[in-house]
């Protein structure tokens, strides 16, 4: 049922024709074709397994108007020769009814021309039976029920595979494509003991099966994340340094990449949008966003305006070096495009990150931990309490209560709180462990002090 | 299809519109459901979806793009004890539900023979949302020249205001499912919201104030100049209050939350621990709490899908079952769980009608529909002057649980302290944190102002969203944890 490349591309053209015949002045647009697997394991069941195909299909219109260009977004799952027509003469309509923007329209060139293979999938892959993953979300289940008596029940072990081809083209000439996998596995067991009953979960990620940790390893590792949490307490609020360890600590970095958008920086909603070339974060931060990481989650050979990706560091030694920018947002502040546009069938591009992180320094968490008199290491964030404009952050937290190197007891029901600019300020401590379990990664942290709030 | 549905209205729309459309007739459902029923199934559904979205978004004082989307496909689903197989597809047609059957089939090995699946119609029970015009056929320049006078009129509340963001967000559904116990069931959900954002500066100092409304009704009533205006003041003046507010008091302290929004309290804090799913498994912090006390006395909750227009309500959820108001919360005691089939048949009890899903690409689940707490009698202001010092919460953003652990978080956006039981200066980024089976013992008073939310939740679970109602009315909640910078 899969289309080749060749008839993607033939379907893309067919849609840029029609957008041109219906009036518009430019086009781009993006067609993705997706394969998706998925089944869960909980206790010795197989509770559930889904297959799906799916395909999506965006238009951008651009009509050129009086002061600028009128714009629209059409999606549909409809590839018919007819619909697609249909389509693009409602895309053209819709955006003749949206005000002219000067600032709207196509990169004006700089499309990437070549597309590098960044190792997104391994062919081999693709032979692989579902039964496989069915085998690794037991072995998973197994191993985190196995691990310990007071894991007794768990919401499951995960297993998923996704295969997509991404074909982008535009009315200025440009068209790519390229082909991607990911597999993860996903494992989430409860332990008891007493009144106490907790959850935790430990995962895996990659562009190819062979990069995913082992499934035995990955379902231990969520039962001893588990098994630590029974027991947890609040304690009282304090001030005191707070480590992030290297599942929660890639939030932080996803929340700055999130306001150096081009588009939190124009509409003046950032923090730090009068920051460029300052110093905002402690000297050992170092934060780049590289879309060519071969293999990597993030990776893509060019972005949702056809422009290559490449590496943007964000944050070098503490200072700020760049926005991240799409062509339109890069336009609003006379910018060129750092290759940042995301782009999904039914949006228009806009800033996202690829494979982001932070460059890891010294200290395992191990030392990091030792040489803590008296603090906190986050293990969960929960709640969404981030204000990017004013970068006030409150968010509830779990984790354990450390003192004189050594960890006393799990800590539950607490927020941790401070200001972002302060927080990065104040980073005194990066770990050296930098693992990839998704697009963002980042070290363990250290945040010299933070207000927690408790009973 | 021939026997209209009893209620008529928009379930009779729907059937009309996927015969006449994509040909979809009793005789090609059935042909589907014996696909999944050749193998030893204990159930199974088709669920056939449509749904048109469009968006028209201002910015910087002028519409920069108009979006519209369509959805289209059939989900398949075959269920054998706690198994459940699913497929998708985005072709609406009999052939790729057969084929997807024949996926979805695949959880159970061996063969069946089965009578012939008899389809039939179902009474769907509530007309909640007839509308003579679909949101999505308003045309377009009228959005635009809404959205223009909304920017006027938010530009000229105060000369602070610095930016305006605002969109109309249209949603029209058809929706058709077909089980292969032949209940057959349609129905048309139309869906707007109207977000305006604004962005107050002053000197250095910038904060936001977001303020949206919206349910399943016609477009029109949003257009009433009283409601629309509203929504801009109540942006405009949240911004402003956010450029006067200080650092949050830091530590556990008696909270008073506001009605209406501040509903999500329950959202978080029992709500999802009362879905089905975590109670038949037993991974919910309220698991086996049936008939206990979880809640103080006077303290009733409810789930209720069946109130006319709102955001969280469906005439039937998307496995059939005709929504309900589902006490959940009996003063003070535990009553009632939120079920769909799957969850109710392994419980042994009927469903609730909370089977929802976020489109036919996604499985049902347990979800919520509109959540609130009974009023009490308490006037409002005694309770505030009942507080010392305190917090007195009254909008809030988002929350989230650990339905495990049962500890909650929701984030205020809007919130004073309470000093010698008088309303005092607001405070920013407060984010409350609590224990979910525990909190609601801590209600001490509960005020006689019910208000439901203006209509612009979105719940996430599993990676699917669905349109959800809150409400409480003004309560008093002893030793919430509160999270800000203060000591």
């Amino acid at each position: 049922m899969s289309a080749t490349q060749a008839e993607m591309e033939a379907v893309v053209q067919r849609a840029l024709d029609a957008a041109a015949r219906a009036g518009a002045s430019q086009a781009d647009v993006l067609l993705v074709e997706g394969d998706d697997r998925e089944v869960r394991v909980r206790g010795s069941e197989i509770e559930f397994v889904k297959q799906a195909q799916e395909r999506g299909l965006g238009i951008r219109a651009l009509v050129d108007g009086k002061e600028g260009r009128q714009t629209s977004i059409v999606s549909t799952s409809d590839l018919a020769p007819d619909a697609i027509e249909r389509m693009a003469a409602e895309a053209v309509a819709l955006a003749k009814a949206t005000a002219a923007d000067p600032t709207a329209g196509l990169p004006d060139g700089g499309f990437a021309e070549e597309i590098p293979d960044l190792a997104l999938f391994d062919a081999q892959d693709r032979n692989v039976a579902l039964e496989a993953r069915i085998e690794d979300a037991k072995r998973a289940e197994a191993a985190a029920r196995d691990f310990d008596p007071r894991i007794d029940n768990s919401e499951g072990s995960q297993a998923s595979s996704g295969y997509a081809r991404v074909v982008y083209g535009n009315s200025l000439g440009f068209v790519g494509s390229y082909e991607s996998a990911s597999h993860g596995l996903f494992s989430e067991p409860l332990a008891r003991e007493g009144d106490s009953m907790q959850r935790d979960y430990w995962m895996t990620s990659g562009r190819r099966l062979s990069d995913l940790e082992d499934a035995a390893s990955v379902g231990r590792k969520a039962a001893d994340r588990a098994i630590r949490r029974l027991g947890g307490k609040s304690i009282k609020t304090c001030e005191a340094p707070v480590i992030f360890d290297g599942l929660t600590a890639p939030s932080l970095i996803g929340q700055i990449a999130s306001c150096v958008s081009g588009y939190s920086i124009y509409r003046e909603s950032s923090f730090l949008g009068d920051k460029l070339g300052e110093k905002i974060a402690a000297s050992e931060v170092t934060i780049i966003d590289d879309g060519r990481l071969p293999g990597g989650l993030g990776s893509k050979p060019f972005d949702g305006e056809g422009q290559p990706t490449r590496r943007n560091t964000i944050v070098e030694n503490g200072e700020l070096k760049t926005w991240l920018l799409d062509t339109y947002s890069g336009r609003k502040l006379g910018l060129d495009s750092t290759g940042s546009a995301a782009r999904g069938t039914g949006s228009a591009p806009r800033v996202g990150t690829t494979n982001l992180w932070l460059e890891p320094g010294e200290k395992t968490l191990d030392e990091m931990i030792a040489e803590l008199d008296r603090g906190l290491i986050v293990t969960e964030l929960i709640g969404m309490g981030f204000n990017p404009t004013t970068g006030d952050y409150s968010r509830g937290a779990a984790g354990l209560w450390v003192e004189n190197g050594e960890i006393l007891h799990p800590v539950e029901e607490i927020t941790i709180a401070g200001n972002l600019g302060d927080m990065l300020q104040s980073i005194d401590r990066i770990g050296s462990e930098l693992a990839w379990r998704g697009r963002t990664a980042s070290p363990p942290i250290r945040i010299a002090s933070m207000t927690i709030a408790g009973a | 299809m021939s026997s209209p549905d009893a209620n008529g209205g928009s379930a009779d729309r729907a059937l009309a519109f996927f015969q006449d459309r994509f040909s979809l007739d009793d005789a090609s459902l059935a042909t589907a459901l014996d696909t999944a029923l050749e193998r030893q199934v204990d159930y199974a559904d088709l669920y056939f979806e449509y749904t048109t979205t469009d968006s028209v978004s201002l910015e910087e004082g002028i519409v920069k793009s108009g979006d519209r989307h369509l959805e289209q496909g059939v989900g398949v689903r075959a269920v054998r004890g706690e198994r459940q197989g699913y497929a998708h597809s985005d072709d609406i047609s009999v052939e790729s539900a057969r084929l997807a059957a024949g996926t979805a089939r695949a959880i159970a090995d061996e063969t069946k023979d089965h009578a012939p699946v008899a389809i039939k119609t179902a009474n769907t029970a509530h007309d909640l949302y007839p509308v003579g015009t679909a949101p999505t056929d308003v045309p377009v320049a009228r959005k635009v020249d809404w959205l223009n006078e909304i920017d006027a009129y938010a530009r000229a509340r105060d000369p602070k205001v610095s930016q305006v963001m605002a969109s109309i967000v249209c949603q029209h559904k058809h929706m058709l499912v077909a089980g292969s116990d032949g209940t057959r069931v349609a129905d048309v959900l139309p869906l707007v919201r109207v977000n305006v954002q604004v962005l107050a500066a002053d000197g250095t100092r910038r904060e936001v104030g977001y303020q949206g409304a919206g349910g399943r009704f016609e477009l029109e009533e949003m257009r009433n100049p009283a409601k629309w205006k509203g929504l801009v003041d109540e942006a405009v003046r949240i911004a402003l209050l956010n450029l006067e507010a200080e650092a949050c008091p830091a530590g556990a302290m008696d909270v008073v939350l506001g009605p209406g929004w501040p509903g999500i309290l329950l959202h978080e804090a029992i709500g999802h621990g009362l879905e089905g799913d975590f109670n038949r498994k037993k991974t919910s912090a309220f698991s086996d709490k049936m008939g206990q006390r979880v809640a103080a006395e006077g303290v009733t909750v409810v789930d209720d899908g069946t109130i006319t227009g709102r955001r969280g309500s469906i005439n039937v959820d998307d496995e059939g079952t005709p929504s309900k108001r589902n006490v959940l919360i009996d003063n003070g005691i535990l009553v009632g769980y939120m079920h769909d089939r799957l969850n109710a048949e392994l419980m042994g009890v009927e469903p609730t009608g909370n089977g929802r899903r976020e489109s036919y690409a996604h499985v049902p689940l347990p979800r919520m529909t509109n959540t609130f707490m009974l009023a009490g009698e308490d006037d409002p202001e005694e309770i505030l002057k009942s507080v010392e010092n305190g917090l007195y919460a009254v909008s809030f953003g988002g929350g989230q649980v650990d339905i495990t652990s049962g500890k909650f978080v929701f984030s205020a956006s809007e919130a004073y302290r309470i000093e010698n039981g008088q309303i005092g200066r607001p405070v920013k980024g407060a984010t409350l944190i609590g224990n979910g089976p525990d909190v609601l013992k801590r209600v001490t008073r509960i005020g006689h102002d019910l208000a439901l939310d203006e209509g612009v939740g979105t719940c996430g679970k599993d990676g699917q969203g669905v349109p959800v109602g809150v409400g409480l009315p003004t309560i008093r909640v002893n030793d919430l944890t509160v999270g800000g910078t203060e000591g």
